[in-house]
């Protein structure tokens, strides 16, 4: 005779209190706009989970949900967030037409589906709960049946961890194919290139306005013309200069030696 | 309260990761939504060891979360590298194959 | 019945010579046309053989039948490929071999500068094996089959010289409106099935009279229209003037003698429907009046001496019609009238053609004039046919067309009055213009054109002239001796030995009065002729000669009651075609090209499109397990 589950008060009360959150937290994390929000509020559902796993007798489960699924894959979506730009942020206009909406109606319709689907295998079954499953601990128990019945999907998904730490590697190696020009090598290679206009590295903006005359554009770094410098009556009239004849390169560059 | 309960939760926890692949256009947001999916999936399997008395649910869900780790691992050292070539994490840009 | 194993002979000595001429080709040249004729003269041998044969049996006894093969065994149509030869059946074989080996040797010297001279005689022997077969068939599907046989080789010889595509459209009309006619035999064979399960004629004769006559009616009308189409009558009678496109000996033997005439067995041999369906009858001796006074009318407008023939021809035979709508003893007369006609015709159209060859195939008969002279046994024999033609005491003509005409007027009443009436008329006409034909041709002023004498025939072509002059002579004769011909088909046609009705008239009044007739029209005809010899045709005419000249609007009437709106059908139904079903067609391809164009968009390069494919297939498959579980 199996003794029937009942849900205590206690847990109901903890459940009708994070679940809701939860949900938000997933919604929040669908709906903002900076990604590492989204990270940080996924990391609440997780916890959020760990202490449903908790509650279900699934004590080591619930553990690992936070060591290994919170501590470290969140933390790992943190970092990569971090390398590619913290505020990388998407804009919230769609770019697909008619995605949205779509996909909106597919999953709802989806998620529907599956409610009443679940609801429907769980007709007639009464809860058994895990008194008898776990009556050494649900440690020992989940260690019993992982290395008698699973042992071999256990040793599968380890050669899986090695697999994936070498993959990561093999992706994050960057090999160079010519070597690390030296600090050296770099200044003979600044002062050999065409011109001396990058010798002392690039110049910072505004440095080319070699005149305030009224009849010459102020260039912008890469050497056109600022639209916003030149004179509209004087352009018409034809009386602008090209700046180009001040350009660094037209000017003599030859070092005389003074003795 | 039955334990139907954790089952809706896990659906439409679910579903909303559903609706985050398809909608949100970063990379790495599309694969935290992933990880919501996977993690609604988690909790169905822990929900039905409970209901079914044998702690099968917990060793699967167990597995599951090694497989989703190593999947991370993988998944987002391909973000980085396509990063470094692109300097861009925006799955739109990547509509070569576009007809 | 006895069988005979001989009757088969008949048919497949002329079909392997034909066969041999063709396949050999131009190896075949120089002895070809003496085998044809040698065929065709076995042919005849046999019939001879065959008719002294039943003659000498009893009169119960004569028919004999041959078996070949068993052809269709469907359900409950049994027909078998068999043949038989009966009084009825023997006159024909006779006839036909006769006059065509005796064309065959004609065409010898007729045709000796034709270098297609062998397909000639190829086309003439599958002629005369289509026609045995015709006359020889014991059902009506056998009929067909030696039906459709003589309108080919009439396409065929016909359409001879085909390089000349008015000669090949001469054919062409010439097989469409016998088709018209198959068309009616096609049913009227469907009809008789139906009705009685059975298509050979003696299982029809014996239960004709178990039919009701709606059933008897509709067969009898389709069956007068199969011979509407191949004897030329009207409103099939189109095709017989042009039909002179082909060779002489063509003219002679098929439009004179034996295709033409294929009608009038027809409808003989169907006498025990015939005789069940009144208005059936009434319709044969509308059709055959109305054609002998139409041909009459044609023939006296025509100049090309050939076309002038044919329309007697076609009047002639609307004599025969006539005669096998007046009842039991009127099929005897018909037949008669068919013999002496096949001899007199064939020999004029075989004179016509002795007188191109002199001429230089010219046939216009403006430009002959005083031929008599130079060509003086063609002259001869020509008259001799044409006394026969116009039923000129003794000669063959007179007999059978007086006896026709005599039998006109005893039908009775008005129809009978009507009918006689008529045939006097006709009689009056024929005079006419066959007299013109003889005054214009032999007699008078030369008005050729050219100073060359013409010269007289070879003897190739005298010899078989000669010999149908005989006929002529002689025929009407022979036949009427002692109601011979009519004792001799009586089992066939008038088992019930039905006697005529009462005579109208005192047969010496009837045979008095065609005899007037004769003289008026000949007289009216030699007066007119005689000085007036026009070598340029007038033109200044009254409405009824340039009526007649235009074949009476019979070409014009044919092209605007049928032709244009089949065309315009043909033209509607082709659009039909072309949008509709055509159209479902190329929408089809539409279709899965737009679906092919439409699909392409899907593809759009974007990952999360994809991505949303992925979640509508699962939700797809969610709703497939929760209908399934349902």
């Amino acid at each position: 005779m199996q003794p029937l589950l009942t849900i205590q008060g206690p847990e109901a009360a903890l459940f009708w209190f994070l679940a809701p959150l939860s949900v938000a937290a997933a919604l929040g994390m669908l709906l903002v706009k900076k990604a590492v929000h989204s990270a940080l509020l996924l990391a609440w559902v997780m916890i959020t989970l760990a202490i449903f796993y908790i509650a279900q007798d699934a004590a080591f489960l619930g553990v690992v949900q936070v060591i290994v699924y919170t501590g470290a894959v969140m933390m790992l979506f943190l970092f990569i967030l971090m390398l590619v730009g913290v505020d990388s942020s998407d804009s919230l206009t769609e770019t697909i037409t008619g995605l949205r909406p779509i996909a909106i109606t597919a999953a709802v319709g989806l998620g529907g589906l599956l409610v009443s689907l679940l609801g429907r295998a769980t007709l007639g079954r009464e809860p058994i709960g895990l008194e008898i499953a776990n009556s050494s601990g649900n440690v020992e128990g989940l260690a019993a049946l992982l290395f008698s019945t699973y042992v071999f999907p256990f040793e599968v998904v380890s050669a899986l961890l090695i697999t994936a730490a070498l993959g990561a590697m093999v992706l994050a190696h960057h090999q160079r194919t010519n070597p690390r020009p030296s600090q050296r090598e770099q200044a003979i290679n600044r002062f050999r290139s065409g011109s001396l206009a990058g010798a002392a590295g690039l110049p910072g903006p505004g440095v080319f306005a070699r005149h305030n005359a009224v009849d010459v554009p102020a260039l912008l770094p890469d050497g056109t013309p600022a639209p916003s410098s030149i004179s509209a009556t004087l352009k018409a009239r034809g009386n602008v200069l090209d700046s180009g004849q001040f350009q660094l390169d037209n000017v003599d560059t030859t070092v005389v030696e003074e003795k | 309260m039955s334990l139907d309960n954790y089952l809706y939760l896990s659906a439409i926890l679910f579903t909303i990761g559903a609706v985050g692949v398809v909608v949100r256009r970063n990379a790495i947001v599309v694969f935290m939504c992933v990880e919501l999916m996977l993690n609604a999936a988690n909790l169905t399997l822990v929900t039905f060891s409970r209901i079914n008395g044998t702690l099968d649910g917990q060793v699967i869900a167990f597995f599951t979360m090694v497989v989703a780790a190593c999947e991370v691992v993988v998944g987002l050292a391909i973000i980085v590298t396509i990063y470094r070539s692109r300097r861009s994490v925006s799955v739109d840009d990547a509509s070569l194959l576009k007809q | 019945m006895t069988t005979s194993s001989n009757l088969l002979w008949l048919i497949a000595l002329p079909l392997f010579s034909s066969a041999i001429l063709i396949l050999s080709g131009k190896r075949a040249n120089s002895w070809g046309h003496v085998l044809a004729t040698i065929v065709s003269a076995s042919s005849f041998t046999i019939g001879v053989v065959e008719f002294f044969a039943m003659h000498g049996r009893s009169d119960a006894n004569r028919a004999v039948t041959q078996k070949i093969f068993t052809w269709i065994s469907v359900g409950s149509l049994n027909v078998d490929a068999s043949l038989m030869l009966d009084q009825l059946s023997i006159c024909f074989v006779l006839l036909i071999t006769g006059v065509g080996t005796l064309i065959h040797v004609y065409s010898i010297s007729y045709m000796s500068h034709d270098h297609d001279r062998r397909r000639f005689f190829a086309y003439l022997n599958f002629f005369i094996a289509s026609m045995l077969l015709l006359v020889l068939g014991d059902s009506y599907l056998n009929l067909y089959v030696g039906w459709e046989g003589v309108g080919l080789a009439s396409y065929l010889l016909i359409g001879f010289w085909n390089q000349k595509p008015a000669y090949a459209t001469a054919a062409k009309k010439a097989f469409i409106a016998n088709r018209i006619g198959d068309v009616g035999l096609s049913i009227a064979i469907m009809i008789a099935f139906a009705t009685f399960g059975d298509v050979s004629f003696a299982g029809i004769k014996e239960h004709a009279d178990e039919a009701s006559s709606t059933q008897l009616t509709a067969i009898g009308l389709m069956l007068l229209l199969a011979a509407c189409g191949k004897s030329a009558q009207f409103p099939l009678q189109s095709w017989l003037g042009d039909a002179m496109a082909g060779p002489t000996p063509v003219s002679a033997l098929i439009h004179a003698a034996t295709m033409v005439t294929a009608g009038v067995y027809l409808i003989t041999r169907s006498n025990f429907i015939f005789d069940e369906a009144p208005i059936a009858q009434l319709m044969v001796l509308v059709v055959g009046g109305i054609t002998l006074l139409f041909g009459a009318v044609i023939g006296m407008a025509k100049d090309d001496i050939k076309k002038a023939l044919a329309a007697s021809t076609m009047s002639q035979i609307g004599y025969m019609i006539l005669a096998t709508g007046l009842g039991p003893i009127g099929y005897a007369f018909a037949i008669m009238h068919l013999l002496t006609h096949g001899f007199f015709k064939a020999s004029m159209f075989l004179g016509a053609g002795s007188v191109m060859h002199g001429m230089k195939d010219e046939v216009n008969m403006r430009k002959f004039g005083g031929i008599g002279k130079f060509m003086p046994f063609t002259a001869l024999t020509f008259g001799l046919g044409y006394l026969a033609i116009i039923g000129v005491p003794p000669f063959s003509g007179f007999y059978s067309k007086d006896k026709i005409t005599e039998t006109a007027f005893n039908a009775g009443g008005i129809k009978g009055i009507a009918l006689g009436m008529a045939t006097l008329l006709g009689a009056v006409i024929t005079a006419f213009y066959m007299t013109r034909v003889v005054i214009l041709t032999f007699f008078g002023n030369e008005r050729w054109g050219h100073k060359d004498e013409p010269a007289e025939s070879p003897a190739l072509m005298l010899i078989p002239i000669g010999l149908l002059s005989i006929g002529s002579i002689a025929a009407g004769f022979i036949f009427s001796k002692g109601d011979g011909l009519v004792n001799w088909l009586q089992p066939v046609v008038n088992p019930l030995k039905e006697h005529h009705a009462e005579e109208f008239l005192p047969p010496i009044i009837v045979s008095l009065m065609t005899l007037v007739a004769v003289m008026i029209g000949l007289t009216v005809a030699i007066l007119k002729y005689r000085g007036d010899q026009v070598a340029q045709a007038p033109e200044k005419v009254s409405v009824l000669v340039s009526a007649a000249r235009r074949d009476l609007f019979q070409d014009e009437f044919n092209e605007a009651a049928f032709m244009r709106p089949g065309q315009s059908l043909i033209k509607i139904l082709l659009n039909l075609d072309y949008i509709l079903i055509d159209g479902l067609v190329r929408s089809v391809a539409a279709t899965s090209l737009s679906a092919g164009v439409r699909l392409r968009t899907l593809q759009t390069g974007y990952v999360r499109s994809y991505a949303l494919m992925m979640v509508i297939g699962a939700l797809a498959l969610v709703t497939t397990i929760w209908v399934v579980t349902a």
